[in-house]
Protein backbone atom coordinates (compact mmCIF):
# COMPACT_ATOMS: atom_id res chain seq x y z
CA UNK A 1 0.00 0.00 0.00
CA UNK A 2 1.41 3.41 -0.77
CA UNK A 3 0.93 6.15 1.25
CA UNK A 4 -1.81 8.29 -0.58
CA UNK A 5 -3.67 5.17 -0.49
CA UNK A 6 -2.97 4.75 3.52
CA UNK A 7 -4.19 8.02 4.28
CA UNK A 8 -7.33 7.87 1.56
CA UNK A 9 -8.06 4.54 3.67
CA UNK A 10 -7.92 5.99 6.80
CA UNK A 11 -9.58 8.82 6.35
CA UNK A 12 -12.43 7.04 5.08
CA UNK A 13 -12.32 4.75 8.27
CA UNK A 14 -12.80 1.70 5.69
CA UNK A 15 -10.09 -0.15 6.70
CA UNK A 16 -11.06 0.27 10.12
CA UNK A 17 -14.49 -0.88 8.94
CA UNK A 18 -13.32 -4.06 7.71
CA UNK A 19 -11.78 -5.15 9.85
CA UNK A 20 -14.52 -4.50 12.66
CA UNK A 21 -15.90 -6.02 10.06
CA UNK A 22 -14.20 -9.41 10.12
CA UNK A 23 -14.39 -10.03 13.56
CA UNK A 24 -18.11 -9.15 14.09
CA UNK A 25 -19.15 -11.59 10.70
CA UNK A 26 -17.51 -14.51 12.62
CA UNK A 27 -20.00 -14.25 15.56
CA UNK A 28 -22.94 -12.48 13.66
CA UNK A 29 -23.29 -13.62 10.26
CA UNK A 30 -21.24 -17.27 10.52
CA UNK A 31 -23.00 -18.22 13.15
CA UNK A 32 -26.45 -17.53 12.36
CA UNK A 33 -25.43 -18.80 9.10
CA UNK A 34 -24.47 -22.09 10.26
CA UNK A 35 -27.14 -22.40 12.60
CA UNK A 36 -29.70 -21.57 10.23
CA UNK A 37 -28.84 -24.41 7.70
CA UNK A 38 -29.04 -26.63 10.84
CA UNK A 39 -32.55 -25.62 12.30
CA UNK A 40 -34.78 -22.89 10.40
CA UNK A 41 -35.64 -25.47 8.05
CA UNK A 42 -37.39 -27.35 11.28
CA UNK A 43 -38.38 -23.76 12.51
CA UNK A 44 -41.46 -21.53 12.59
CA UNK A 45 -40.51 -17.96 10.80
CA UNK A 46 -42.57 -16.72 14.01
CA UNK A 47 -40.45 -18.11 16.75
CA UNK A 48 -36.85 -17.94 15.90
CA UNK A 49 -34.85 -15.17 17.09
CA UNK A 50 -32.34 -14.83 14.39
CA UNK A 51 -33.51 -11.43 13.60
CA UNK A 52 -35.36 -9.96 10.71
CA UNK A 53 -35.15 -11.92 7.86
CA UNK A 54 -34.64 -11.03 4.52
CA UNK A 55 -36.09 -13.58 3.16
CA UNK A 56 -35.42 -15.46 -0.34
CA UNK A 57 -35.91 -15.20 -3.90
CA UNK A 58 -36.44 -11.50 -5.29
CA UNK A 59 -38.41 -10.38 -2.55
CA UNK A 60 -34.85 -11.17 -0.31
CA UNK A 61 -33.00 -9.48 -2.48
CA UNK A 62 -35.33 -6.32 -2.80
CA UNK A 63 -35.29 -6.70 1.46
CA UNK A 64 -31.72 -6.26 1.11
CA UNK A 65 -31.55 -3.43 -0.92
CA UNK A 66 -34.45 -1.54 0.87
CA UNK A 67 -32.00 -2.38 4.28
CA UNK A 68 -29.50 -0.55 3.15
CA UNK A 69 -31.42 2.26 1.60
CA UNK A 70 -32.95 2.74 5.20
CA UNK A 71 -29.31 3.24 6.55
CA UNK A 72 -28.72 5.55 3.93
CA UNK A 73 -31.66 7.74 4.66
CA UNK A 74 -31.17 7.81 8.06
CA UNK A 75 -27.50 8.73 7.37
CA UNK A 76 -28.33 12.03 5.05
CA UNK A 77 -31.42 12.48 7.20
CA UNK A 78 -29.51 13.36 10.41
CA UNK A 79 -26.45 15.35 8.27
CA UNK A 80 -29.04 17.76 7.19
CA UNK A 81 -30.87 17.84 10.79
CA UNK A 82 -27.82 18.21 12.49
CA UNK A 83 -27.36 21.96 14.21
CA UNK A 84 -23.68 22.07 12.47
CA UNK A 85 -25.07 21.27 9.37
CA UNK A 86 -25.18 25.29 8.01
CA UNK A 87 -21.85 26.24 9.17
CA UNK A 88 -19.60 22.64 8.92
CA UNK A 89 -20.57 22.93 5.09
CA UNK A 90 -20.52 25.08 2.28
CA UNK A 91 -23.81 26.30 0.60
CA UNK A 92 -23.03 23.85 -2.06
CA UNK A 93 -22.54 21.03 -0.10
CA UNK A 94 -25.52 21.45 1.49
CA UNK A 95 -27.38 21.93 -1.34
CA UNK A 96 -26.04 18.74 -2.59
CA UNK A 97 -26.41 16.43 0.82
CA UNK A 98 -29.56 17.53 0.93
CA UNK A 99 -30.33 16.35 -2.23
CA UNK A 100 -28.67 12.92 -1.90
CA UNK A 101 -30.85 12.97 1.35
CA UNK A 102 -34.08 13.16 -0.69
CA UNK A 103 -32.56 10.58 -3.15
CA UNK A 104 -31.90 7.94 -0.46
CA UNK A 105 -35.69 8.52 1.03
CA UNK A 106 -37.44 8.35 -2.29
CA UNK A 107 -35.53 5.34 -2.97
CA UNK A 108 -36.23 4.02 0.92
CA UNK A 109 -40.09 5.08 0.19
CA UNK A 110 -40.10 3.32 -2.83
CA UNK A 111 -38.86 -0.34 -1.82
CA UNK A 112 -41.35 0.10 1.12
CA UNK A 113 -44.22 0.58 -1.34
CA UNK A 114 -42.90 -1.72 -4.03
CA UNK A 115 -42.22 -4.76 -1.85
CA UNK A 116 -45.62 -4.37 0.26
CA UNK A 117 -47.01 -4.38 -3.07
CA UNK A 118 -44.91 -7.58 -4.27
CA UNK A 119 -45.27 -9.45 -0.66
CA UNK A 120 -46.63 -7.65 1.86
CA UNK A 121 -45.79 -10.21 4.77
CA UNK A 122 -42.51 -10.37 3.95
CA UNK A 123 -41.33 -6.57 4.07
CA UNK A 124 -38.25 -6.06 6.23
CA UNK A 125 -39.56 -3.50 9.00
CA UNK A 126 -37.55 0.13 10.26
CA UNK A 127 -34.48 -0.93 10.94
CA UNK A 128 -32.62 0.34 14.14
CA UNK A 129 -29.23 2.04 13.24
CA UNK A 130 -26.28 3.33 15.08
CA UNK A 131 -24.51 6.50 14.20
CA UNK A 132 -22.36 6.87 17.18
CA UNK A 133 -18.98 6.50 15.65
CA UNK A 134 -19.74 9.63 13.35
CA UNK A 135 -19.20 13.27 14.19
CA UNK A 136 -21.95 15.02 12.54
CA UNK A 137 -20.43 18.44 13.26
CA UNK A 138 -17.16 17.31 11.33
CA UNK A 139 -17.39 17.65 7.17
CA UNK A 140 -14.59 15.24 7.33
CA UNK A 141 -16.34 12.62 9.53
CA UNK A 142 -19.93 13.45 7.56
CA UNK A 143 -17.99 13.02 3.97
CA UNK A 144 -16.26 10.04 4.81
CA UNK A 145 -18.93 8.17 6.25
CA UNK A 146 -20.81 9.45 3.20
CA UNK A 147 -18.65 7.82 0.62
CA UNK A 148 -18.37 4.39 2.60
CA UNK A 149 -21.71 4.66 1.89
CA UNK A 150 -22.20 5.43 -1.36
CA UNK A 151 -19.12 3.09 -2.60
CA UNK A 152 -20.85 0.29 -0.19
CA UNK A 153 -23.72 0.84 -2.12
CA UNK A 154 -22.77 0.73 -5.98
CA UNK A 155 -20.73 -2.66 -4.95
CA UNK A 156 -24.01 -3.99 -3.43
CA UNK A 157 -25.76 -3.19 -6.12
CA UNK A 158 -23.45 -4.44 -8.74
CA UNK A 159 -23.00 -7.64 -6.65
CA UNK A 160 -26.69 -8.64 -6.30
CA UNK A 161 -27.92 -7.93 -9.48
CA UNK A 162 -27.09 -11.31 -11.20
CA UNK A 163 -29.16 -12.95 -8.16
CA UNK A 164 -33.03 -10.94 -9.68
CA UNK A 165 -34.50 -13.73 -11.71
CA UNK A 166 -37.40 -10.77 -12.51
CA UNK A 167 -35.96 -8.41 -15.51
CA UNK A 168 -38.48 -5.10 -13.83
CA UNK A 169 -36.55 -5.61 -10.57
CA UNK A 170 -33.33 -5.77 -12.79
CA UNK A 171 -34.07 -2.89 -14.35
CA UNK A 172 -35.66 -1.25 -11.02
CA UNK A 173 -31.77 -1.66 -9.46
CA UNK A 174 -30.30 -0.23 -12.75
CA UNK A 175 -31.83 2.68 -12.31
CA UNK A 176 -30.76 3.16 -8.77
CA UNK A 177 -26.95 1.81 -8.38
CA UNK A 178 -25.81 4.88 -11.35
CA UNK A 179 -27.27 7.34 -9.33
CA UNK A 180 -25.25 5.89 -6.18
CA UNK A 181 -22.67 6.16 -8.66
CA UNK A 182 -23.35 9.60 -9.71
CA UNK A 183 -23.36 10.32 -5.31
CA UNK A 184 -20.44 8.32 -4.92
CA UNK A 185 -18.20 10.15 -7.37
CA UNK A 186 -19.42 13.28 -6.21
CA UNK A 187 -18.58 12.64 -2.61
CA UNK A 188 -15.01 11.80 -3.97
CA UNK A 189 -15.01 14.85 -5.89
CA UNK A 190 -16.28 17.03 -2.57
CA UNK A 191 -12.86 15.46 -0.46
CA UNK A 192 -10.69 15.59 -3.23
CA UNK A 193 -10.59 16.90 -6.88
CA UNK A 194 -9.99 13.77 -9.13
CA UNK A 195 -10.56 10.89 -7.33
CA UNK A 196 -14.28 9.95 -8.91
CA UNK A 197 -12.96 6.79 -9.71
CA UNK A 198 -10.59 6.70 -6.68
CA UNK A 199 -10.18 2.89 -5.28
CA UNK A 200 -13.29 1.55 -6.38
CA UNK A 201 -12.30 0.01 -9.82
CA UNK A 202 -10.32 -3.39 -11.11
CA UNK A 203 -7.18 -2.64 -13.44
CA UNK A 204 -10.17 -2.92 -16.46
CA UNK A 205 -12.00 -0.03 -15.02
CA UNK A 206 -14.70 -2.22 -13.87
CA UNK A 207 -16.68 -1.17 -10.57
CA UNK A 208 -15.83 -3.34 -7.94
CA UNK A 209 -18.80 -6.10 -6.70
CA UNK A 210 -19.99 -7.00 -3.21
CA UNK A 211 -21.31 -10.25 -2.14
CA UNK A 212 -24.94 -9.57 -0.17
CA UNK A 213 -22.44 -11.23 3.09
CA UNK A 214 -20.01 -9.05 2.58
CA UNK A 215 -21.95 -5.58 2.36
CA UNK A 216 -23.99 -6.47 4.89
CA UNK A 217 -20.69 -7.53 7.47
CA UNK A 218 -19.63 -3.27 6.33
CA UNK A 219 -22.92 -2.42 6.94
CA UNK A 220 -23.77 -4.37 9.79
CA UNK A 221 -21.02 -1.52 12.40
CA UNK A 222 -24.17 0.79 11.69
CA UNK A 223 -27.24 -1.48 12.15
CA UNK A 224 -27.99 -2.19 15.16
CA UNK A 225 -31.00 -4.36 14.47
CA UNK A 226 -30.18 -7.90 13.62
CA UNK A 227 -30.16 -9.22 10.17
CA UNK A 228 -30.31 -12.50 9.19
CA UNK A 229 -30.26 -12.93 5.46
CA UNK A 230 -28.96 -16.60 5.78
CA UNK A 231 -32.08 -17.13 2.98
CA UNK A 232 -30.94 -15.09 0.15
CA UNK A 233 -30.01 -16.30 -3.21
CA UNK A 234 -26.11 -17.35 -3.87
CA UNK A 235 -26.27 -18.33 -7.71
CA UNK B 1 -5.56 -10.29 -25.86
CA UNK B 2 -4.59 -10.76 -22.20
CA UNK B 3 -5.90 -14.26 -21.50
CA UNK B 4 -4.25 -13.92 -17.46
CA UNK B 5 -6.48 -10.98 -17.14
CA UNK B 6 -9.53 -12.24 -18.25
CA UNK B 7 -9.64 -15.61 -16.23
CA UNK B 8 -9.07 -12.67 -13.38
CA UNK B 9 -11.78 -11.12 -14.13
CA UNK B 10 -13.77 -13.41 -14.47
CA UNK B 11 -12.47 -15.29 -11.11
CA UNK B 12 -13.89 -12.38 -9.56
CA UNK B 13 -17.66 -13.21 -10.30
CA UNK B 14 -16.93 -16.53 -10.30
CA UNK B 15 -15.05 -18.24 -7.81
CA UNK B 16 -15.30 -21.57 -9.04
CA UNK B 17 -13.68 -20.62 -12.77
CA UNK B 18 -10.43 -22.60 -12.24
CA UNK B 19 -13.18 -25.53 -11.15
CA UNK B 20 -15.10 -25.35 -14.31
CA UNK B 21 -11.95 -25.40 -16.01
CA UNK B 22 -10.42 -27.85 -14.74
CA UNK B 23 -10.72 -30.12 -11.16
CA UNK B 24 -7.14 -29.71 -10.25
CA UNK B 25 -7.63 -25.83 -9.39
CA UNK B 26 -4.41 -25.40 -8.35
CA UNK B 27 -2.76 -27.14 -10.84
CA UNK B 28 -4.98 -24.69 -13.36
CA UNK B 29 -4.08 -21.60 -11.64
CA UNK B 30 -0.52 -21.92 -11.76
CA UNK B 31 -0.67 -23.01 -15.33
CA UNK B 32 -2.24 -19.91 -16.04
CA UNK B 33 -0.57 -17.77 -13.95
CA UNK B 34 2.80 -18.25 -14.54
CA UNK B 35 2.82 -20.90 -17.32
CA UNK B 36 5.30 -20.54 -20.74
CA UNK B 37 4.31 -17.78 -23.40
CA UNK B 38 4.48 -20.80 -25.91
CA UNK B 39 1.58 -22.23 -23.53
CA UNK B 40 -0.36 -19.46 -23.15
CA UNK B 41 -0.15 -18.19 -26.72
CA UNK B 42 -1.56 -21.28 -28.15
CA UNK B 43 -4.74 -20.91 -25.35
CA UNK B 44 -6.89 -18.01 -27.59
CA UNK B 45 -6.89 -20.64 -30.57
CA UNK B 46 -9.03 -23.32 -28.40
CA UNK B 47 -10.53 -20.38 -25.86
CA UNK B 48 -14.29 -20.84 -26.66
CA UNK B 49 -14.56 -24.31 -26.29
CA UNK B 50 -12.47 -23.73 -23.80
CA UNK B 51 -15.50 -21.99 -22.16
CA UNK B 52 -18.06 -23.73 -23.43
CA UNK B 53 -16.96 -26.56 -21.78
CA UNK B 54 -16.34 -24.78 -18.49
CA UNK B 55 -20.14 -23.48 -18.89
CA UNK B 56 -21.46 -26.44 -20.07
CA UNK B 57 -22.71 -24.31 -23.07
CA UNK B 58 -21.62 -21.84 -25.32
CA UNK B 59 -22.72 -18.55 -24.35
CA UNK B 60 -26.08 -17.38 -25.74
CA UNK B 61 -25.92 -15.47 -28.78
CA UNK B 62 -27.82 -12.86 -27.00
CA UNK B 63 -25.23 -11.67 -24.50
CA UNK B 64 -22.48 -11.66 -27.52
CA UNK B 65 -24.68 -9.09 -29.06
CA UNK B 66 -24.52 -6.79 -26.04
CA UNK B 67 -20.99 -7.23 -25.55
CA UNK B 68 -20.45 -5.70 -29.06
CA UNK B 69 -23.09 -3.21 -28.81
CA UNK B 70 -21.40 -2.21 -25.71
CA UNK B 71 -17.71 -2.32 -27.31
CA UNK B 72 -19.14 -0.47 -30.08
CA UNK B 73 -20.18 2.19 -28.07
CA UNK B 74 -16.80 2.32 -26.13
CA UNK B 75 -15.00 2.35 -29.18
CA UNK B 76 -16.73 5.88 -29.92
CA UNK B 77 -16.47 7.41 -26.47
CA UNK B 78 -12.67 6.08 -26.21
CA UNK B 79 -12.13 8.09 -29.53
CA UNK B 80 -14.12 11.09 -28.42
CA UNK B 81 -11.73 11.95 -25.69
CA UNK B 82 -8.86 10.54 -26.90
CA UNK B 83 -9.48 13.07 -29.87
CA UNK B 84 -11.02 15.69 -27.96
CA UNK B 85 -7.54 15.03 -25.43
CA UNK B 86 -5.24 16.10 -28.18
CA UNK B 87 -7.82 18.69 -30.23
CA UNK B 88 -9.95 20.57 -27.51
CA UNK B 89 -8.86 23.44 -25.19
CA UNK B 90 -8.84 21.59 -22.15
CA UNK B 91 -6.92 23.62 -19.25
CA UNK B 92 -4.21 22.53 -17.97
CA UNK B 93 -4.28 20.62 -14.68
CA UNK B 94 -6.91 19.10 -13.06
CA UNK B 95 -9.02 19.25 -15.68
CA UNK B 96 -6.95 17.95 -18.28
CA UNK B 97 -6.16 15.45 -15.90
CA UNK B 98 -10.10 14.56 -15.66
CA UNK B 99 -10.59 14.31 -18.92
CA UNK B 100 -7.33 12.14 -19.62
CA UNK B 101 -8.40 9.83 -16.68
CA UNK B 102 -11.78 9.27 -18.34
CA UNK B 103 -9.98 8.63 -21.84
CA UNK B 104 -8.04 5.93 -20.35
CA UNK B 105 -10.88 3.99 -18.32
CA UNK B 106 -12.79 3.72 -21.69
CA UNK B 107 -9.70 2.50 -23.20
CA UNK B 108 -9.75 0.34 -20.33
CA UNK B 109 -13.35 -0.42 -21.48
CA UNK B 110 -12.49 -1.21 -24.81
CA UNK B 111 -10.12 -3.60 -24.60
CA UNK B 112 -11.91 -5.91 -21.75
CA UNK B 113 -15.17 -6.31 -23.73
CA UNK B 114 -12.70 -7.05 -26.96
CA UNK B 115 -10.89 -9.87 -24.35
CA UNK B 116 -14.55 -11.07 -23.13
CA UNK B 117 -15.68 -11.23 -26.35
CA UNK B 118 -12.61 -13.00 -27.98
CA UNK B 119 -12.74 -15.42 -24.83
CA UNK B 120 -16.69 -15.88 -25.36
CA UNK B 121 -15.67 -17.68 -28.90
CA UNK B 122 -16.67 -14.41 -31.10
CA UNK B 123 -14.80 -11.67 -33.04
CA UNK B 124 -15.36 -8.43 -31.36
CA UNK B 125 -16.50 -5.58 -33.83
CA UNK B 126 -13.49 -3.12 -34.94
CA UNK B 127 -13.56 0.45 -34.33
CA UNK B 128 -15.36 2.87 -37.15
CA UNK B 129 -12.66 4.34 -39.28
CA UNK B 130 -13.84 7.43 -38.83
CA UNK B 131 -16.06 9.76 -36.71
CA UNK B 132 -17.86 12.73 -37.06
CA UNK B 133 -18.32 14.21 -33.68
CA UNK B 134 -19.62 17.40 -34.82
CA UNK B 135 -22.78 15.46 -35.22
CA UNK B 136 -23.33 16.04 -39.07
CA UNK B 137 -22.51 19.59 -37.93
CA UNK B 138 -25.00 19.60 -34.34
CA UNK B 139 -21.24 20.87 -32.49
CA UNK B 140 -19.42 22.76 -35.18
CA UNK B 141 -16.99 23.55 -32.44
CA UNK B 142 -16.69 20.21 -30.46
CA UNK B 143 -13.25 20.33 -30.40
CA UNK B 144 -12.37 24.46 -30.82
CA UNK B 145 -14.42 25.58 -27.44
CA UNK B 146 -14.26 23.69 -24.13
CA UNK B 147 -17.73 24.68 -23.06
CA UNK B 148 -18.74 22.96 -26.18
CA UNK B 149 -16.51 19.74 -25.75
CA UNK B 150 -17.64 19.56 -21.98
CA UNK B 151 -21.51 19.43 -22.93
CA UNK B 152 -21.09 16.85 -25.78
CA UNK B 153 -19.12 14.68 -23.13
CA UNK B 154 -21.89 14.81 -20.77
CA UNK B 155 -24.78 14.16 -22.90
CA UNK B 156 -22.29 11.42 -24.15
CA UNK B 157 -21.96 9.94 -21.24
CA UNK B 158 -25.34 10.36 -19.34
CA UNK B 159 -26.46 8.73 -22.80
CA UNK B 160 -23.96 5.35 -22.17
CA UNK B 161 -25.32 5.12 -18.61
CA UNK B 162 -28.81 4.75 -20.26
CA UNK B 163 -27.57 2.73 -22.82
CA UNK B 164 -26.05 -0.36 -20.74
CA UNK B 165 -29.02 -0.13 -18.21
CA UNK B 166 -31.05 -0.47 -20.96
CA UNK B 167 -29.79 -4.04 -22.10
CA UNK B 168 -29.11 -5.67 -18.79
CA UNK B 169 -32.38 -7.23 -19.05
CA UNK B 170 -30.60 -9.58 -21.69
CA UNK B 171 -27.96 -10.26 -19.20
CA UNK B 172 -30.56 -11.86 -16.49
CA UNK B 173 -28.83 -13.98 -14.53
CA UNK B 174 -25.80 -14.05 -16.12
CA UNK B 175 -23.03 -14.08 -13.25
CA UNK B 176 -19.92 -13.29 -15.05
CA UNK B 177 -21.44 -11.32 -17.97
CA UNK B 178 -24.15 -9.15 -15.61
CA UNK B 179 -21.71 -8.26 -13.07
CA UNK B 180 -19.12 -6.77 -15.86
CA UNK B 181 -22.16 -4.84 -17.49
CA UNK B 182 -23.03 -3.50 -14.12
CA UNK B 183 -19.67 -2.60 -13.21
CA UNK B 184 -18.85 -0.53 -16.34
CA UNK B 185 -22.51 0.88 -16.19
CA UNK B 186 -21.40 2.07 -12.77
CA UNK B 187 -18.03 3.52 -13.45
CA UNK B 188 -19.76 5.36 -16.74
CA UNK B 189 -22.41 7.36 -14.27
CA UNK B 190 -19.36 8.26 -12.03
CA UNK B 191 -17.88 9.51 -15.92
CA UNK B 192 -21.28 11.26 -16.13
CA UNK B 193 -21.36 12.88 -12.75
CA UNK B 194 -17.42 14.32 -12.93
CA UNK B 195 -18.18 16.12 -16.38
CA UNK B 196 -21.48 17.62 -15.00
CA UNK B 197 -19.67 18.76 -11.61
CA UNK B 198 -17.00 20.24 -14.05
CA UNK B 199 -19.41 22.33 -16.48
CA UNK B 200 -20.34 23.38 -13.04
CA UNK B 201 -17.22 23.90 -11.40
CA UNK B 202 -16.32 26.17 -14.79
CA UNK B 203 -19.61 27.86 -15.04
CA UNK B 204 -20.49 26.86 -18.16
CA UNK B 205 -23.49 25.75 -16.72
CA UNK B 206 -23.57 26.81 -12.79
CA UNK B 207 -26.66 25.16 -12.05
CA UNK B 208 -26.22 21.26 -13.16
CA UNK B 209 -25.87 18.68 -10.60
CA UNK B 210 -24.17 15.75 -11.09
CA UNK B 211 -27.68 13.85 -11.71
CA UNK B 212 -30.23 14.11 -14.03
CA UNK B 213 -32.71 17.08 -13.33
CA UNK B 214 -35.85 16.65 -14.85
CA UNK B 215 -35.40 15.91 -18.71
CA UNK B 216 -32.54 17.22 -20.89
CA UNK B 217 -31.18 19.36 -18.04
CA UNK B 218 -27.75 19.66 -20.61
CA UNK B 219 -28.67 23.24 -21.76
CA UNK B 220 -27.95 21.92 -25.00
CA UNK B 221 -31.19 21.65 -27.06
CA UNK B 222 -30.03 19.53 -29.83
CA UNK B 223 -30.22 16.64 -26.96
CA UNK B 224 -33.60 16.04 -26.23
CA UNK B 225 -33.61 13.14 -27.38
CA UNK B 226 -30.66 11.68 -25.25
CA UNK B 227 -32.85 12.67 -22.57
CA UNK B 228 -35.87 11.97 -23.70
CA UNK B 229 -37.50 8.09 -25.44
CA UNK B 230 -39.93 5.76 -24.11
CA UNK B 231 -39.35 5.93 -20.68
CA UNK B 232 -37.58 9.45 -20.20
CA UNK B 233 -35.90 10.73 -17.53
CA UNK B 234 -38.70 12.95 -16.47
CA UNK B 235 -39.83 9.92 -15.59
CA UNK B 236 -41.53 9.67 -11.96
CA UNK B 237 -43.27 6.20 -12.39
CA UNK B 238 -41.57 3.60 -10.90
CA UNK B 239 -43.18 -0.31 -11.41
CA UNK B 240 -46.43 2.07 -10.84
CA UNK B 241 -45.13 3.69 -7.84
CA UNK B 242 -45.69 7.58 -8.27
CA UNK B 243 -42.22 8.44 -6.62
CA UNK B 244 -43.68 12.08 -5.97
CA UNK B 245 -46.91 10.74 -3.74
CA UNK B 246 -44.87 8.95 -1.89
CA UNK B 247 -43.62 11.00 1.82
CA UNK B 248 -40.46 12.97 1.68
CA UNK B 249 -38.26 14.97 4.18
CA UNK B 250 -41.19 17.20 4.46
CA UNK B 251 -44.51 16.74 2.41
CA UNK B 252 -43.90 14.88 -0.40
CA UNK B 253 -41.22 13.82 -2.61
CA UNK B 254 -40.31 17.13 -5.02
CA UNK B 255 -40.49 16.42 -9.07
CA UNK B 256 -37.01 17.36 -9.16
CA UNK B 257 -35.60 14.77 -6.66
CA UNK B 258 -38.16 11.71 -7.71
CA UNK B 259 -36.29 12.29 -11.35
CA UNK B 260 -32.99 12.82 -9.88
CA UNK B 261 -32.87 9.25 -7.67
CA UNK B 262 -33.90 7.28 -10.32
CA UNK B 263 -31.65 7.11 -14.03
CA UNK B 264 -33.77 5.57 -17.10
CA UNK B 265 -33.14 3.42 -19.72
CA UNK B 266 -32.53 3.75 -23.65
CA UNK B 267 -33.25 0.80 -25.95
CA UNK B 268 -30.89 -0.14 -28.24
CA UNK B 269 -32.74 1.09 -31.49
CA UNK B 270 -32.83 4.45 -29.83
CA UNK B 271 -29.27 4.55 -28.82
CA UNK B 272 -28.45 3.86 -32.12
CA UNK B 273 -30.65 6.35 -33.58
CA UNK B 274 -28.78 9.19 -31.37
CA UNK B 275 -25.38 8.12 -32.08
CA UNK B 276 -26.01 7.58 -35.65
CA UNK B 277 -25.18 11.18 -36.63
CA UNK B 278 -21.48 10.49 -35.25
CA UNK B 279 -20.78 8.11 -37.44
CA UNK B 280 -20.92 4.92 -34.46
CA UNK B 281 -24.31 2.67 -36.74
Amino acid sequence: MDQQTAVEKNGTGDSLLEKKIHRRKFFKFSSVAVASAAFIASCDKDDNNDGVNLGSGDVGILNYAYALEQLEAAFYTQVVANAAFSTAFTADERSFLTDIRDHEIAHREFFKTAITAAAASSIIPALEVDFSTINFANKASVLGTAMAFEDLGVTAYNGAGYLLKDANYLLLAGKIVSVEARHAALIRELITANTFLGDQVDTNSVNLSRTPLEVLAIADTYIVTKINASNLPTG
Amino acid sequence: MNIVNILEEIEKVDGDIYERLSPRRRAMQQFYKYGSKAAIAAIPLGLGTMFNKAYGQAVPAGVIAVLQYALTLEHFEYRFYERGSVLAPIPAGADKTAIDAIRDSELKHVNFLRTVITAAGATPVAEKAVYDFTAAGTFPTVFTSYTTFLAVAQVLEDTGVRAYKGRAGELLGQKVYLTAALGIHAVEARHAAKIRYMRRLNGHVPTIKPYITGGNDSGVPAANGNYGGAIPESNVNQAGVVITTLPGASGTISVNAATEAFDEPLTAAEVLALVAPFGVS
